[in-house]
């Protein structure tokens, strides 16, 4: 495909600092070659910002090669932009045409508080994963080889399929009640369909739901949305797993 | 987290908002079958069997516990949801300047509050038209039927009342053309009406005789008449607006069923490739038929 350059018009979120107001300012970026990916684009509008001595956009990026979760953007009204499966930094200015206006906006979550221009506060997950993501393993020096457990392959795809979760918060950028089930229930998929996950998987989901429920996130009320904006394609099943695991923790956990 | 704070985590607020919903949904199919009574059978045959049935629900004990079940479910369902979708709001408190949610969700799912609210405002003038009057306010007449007879020239008419016995008990004669009342043992002329009665109503509907005071049986109420008279244009002038606000009330439902069955099991946890297509292919043809019987009874009744 041979390379085309677009004119567009930006009208992106910028904010000072947490506590400051933030708006939408409208900007034109000429000549944007359509093989360049969304944050090449952004890249390039900052350069132009930068020699126009404006202060840049701050958005987050790391890997952009679609693993590390850190891009985000609510690209013209949706996570991550308008393609299914992808994160931002896999989107290309193909799928924008020319003289388009792009919205660009932070997620918005009250558990994911604005620091600056795009760039949120995603701690809140780091929080979850802290109350309960993880199983314990002696490290003593005797560690037992993983691989001499037992795992059904079905329940091994399903697990990694839940594995897949980068943490983005796509899911919880796109549902309407800015809910993070689809995250927390694919963390606790992940260790529930597996043999090592079953010791502590009564407290793992008591734990982390008590934490998501304590970072304000809202509640799920099974739009979907999530599973659509996934960049990983994580399925709504996981969800109903966590709340099957939740509910047989609440009815049969020791603890009162 | 004790398990006591586990019972109120979202996920436990979720599970309760499943079980109300689907034992509602269980509810709408008990009230669609006793509503096909008003249309499976017709004259006196059907309005026999829809007022056999209404007694039925007021006095059996286990519809009476079912009922307050579904008292308590449509309150929780309702109160609850306002609540949830109160913190929901709360977890957004700035909106996206741009946003395109039908590029991933439905719109039935993303406006179950609203749908819910016009359907809890269905439900109030649903109880005020019908609820109230059977259960507060208490003035549906008995069931009752006229036979007119030529005897000697003269046009009688005598009215039964239909009894919870079975049989209809004559209540009372009158000669048309001269609007006397005669006594129903002796056949002698009487000046007031009320002597000419073989019992008493007390409670609006228990029959007691006149004379010894003795319980003879209660009667039927007649909610059948009630409610085709409601919907009938001849009887009603405002017919024709109650039923469209009835029509457009069900597409409501019917939309928040669209949503809201499938999303019950989803909630319970139950979710499994082999049967989740199965309950939403159900949940749908659920929202659509369960409705949609709900409106066309009444567009019959409407037509009839």
């Amino acid at each position: 495909m041979a390379t085309k350059f677009i004119n567009i018009t930006l009208k992106i979120w910028r904010q000072k600092n947490s506590q400051a107001k933030g708006s939408l300012e409208t900007y034109k970026l000429d000549h944007v070659s359509t093989d360049s990916s969304f944050l090449e684009m952004l890249d390039q509008l900052n350069e132009q910002l930068i020699n126009n001595n404006e202060s840049p956009v701050a958005f987050d990026h790391d890997c952009r090669e679609g693993i590390c979760g850190m891009c985000s953007l609510y690209i013209n009204g949706r996570a991550h932009g308008p393609d299914t499966g992808t994160t931002t930094c896999q989107l290309h200015m193909r799928k924008f045409n020319d003289g388009e206006t792009i919205y660009i906006e932070p997620w918005r979550s009250k558990a994911f508080p604005i620091i600056k221009d795009l760039v949120v506060d995603r701690s809140a997950f780091d929080r979850i994963q802290q109350a309960g993501g993880f199983v314990s393993v002696n490290t003593s020096g005797r560690t037992m080889d993983a691989n001499a457990i037992p795992v059904a392959k079905s329940d091994a795809d399903k697990a990694f399929e839940a594995a897949a979760c980068i943490g983005c918060g796509a899911c919880v950028a796109a549902c309407k009640n800015s809910s993070a089930m689809l995250f927390v229930g694919a963390k606790v998929s992940q260790y529930a369909l597996l043999p090592q996950g079953q010791v502590e998987g009564r407290e793992r989901v008591l734990n982390m739901v008590r934490q998501m429920d304590e970072e304000g996130f809202g509640n799920c009320t099974n739009t979907g949305a999530c599973e659509v904006e996934c960049p990983k394609g994580i399925s709504i099943e996981n969800i109903a797993r966590m709340n099957r695991e939740l509910i047989k923790a609440a009815v049969s956990s020791d603890k009162e | 987290m004790s398990v006591r704070t586990a019972f109120s985590s979202s996920i436990i607020k979720k599970v309760w908002m499943a079980l109300t919903g689907l034992f509602l949904c269980s509810f709408l199919v008990g009230h669609l079958a006793g509503n096909m009574q008003l249309i499976l059978k017709t004259g006196e045959e059907g309005r026999r069997a829809f007022n056999e049935y209404a007694y039925f629900m007021a006095h059996n004990p286990f519809i009476k516990v079912l009922s307050y079940v579904t008292y308590f479910s449509i309150i929780f369902h309702a109160i609850h949801g306002f609540y949830l979708t109160y913190q929901n709001k709360k977890a957004r408190p700035l909106g996206y300047a741009y946003t395109k949610p039908s590029a991933n969700s439905s719109f039935p799912s993303r406006y179950m509050a609203v749908l819910g609210t016009l359907i809890l405002v269905f439900i109030v003038t649903h109880m005020a038209n019908f609820w109230w009057r059977a259960k507060i306010k208490e003035d549906i007449p008995l069931h009752y039927k006229t036979i007119t007879k030529e005897q000697m020239q003269q046009r009688i008419k005598f009215t039964y009342i239909l009894t919870t016995k079975g049989d209809y008990m004559p209540f009372s004669v009158k000669e048309e053309n001269s609007g006397m009342y005669y006594d129903l043992r002796t056949g002698q002329p009487l000046i007031n009406s009320a002597d000419s009665c073989m019992f008493k109503i007390k409670n609006h509907q228990e029959l007691y005789d006149k004379d010894t005071d003795l319980k003879i049986a209660d009667g039927y109420k007649d909610l059948h008449t009630v409610v085709m008279d409601f919907f009938n244009p001849d009887k009603n002038e405002l017919a024709l607006a109650y039923l469209l606000l009835y029509v457009v009330s069900m597409a409501v439902l019917s939309f928040h069923l669209w949503h809201g069955f499938a999303s019950g099991f989803q909630s319970l946890g139950l979710n499994h490739k082999r049967y989740t297509p199965l309950i939403n292919g159900a949940g749908k043809l659920f929202a659509l038929a369960v409705p949609g019987m709900f409106a066309l009874i009444t567009i019959l009744i409407y037509l009839k």
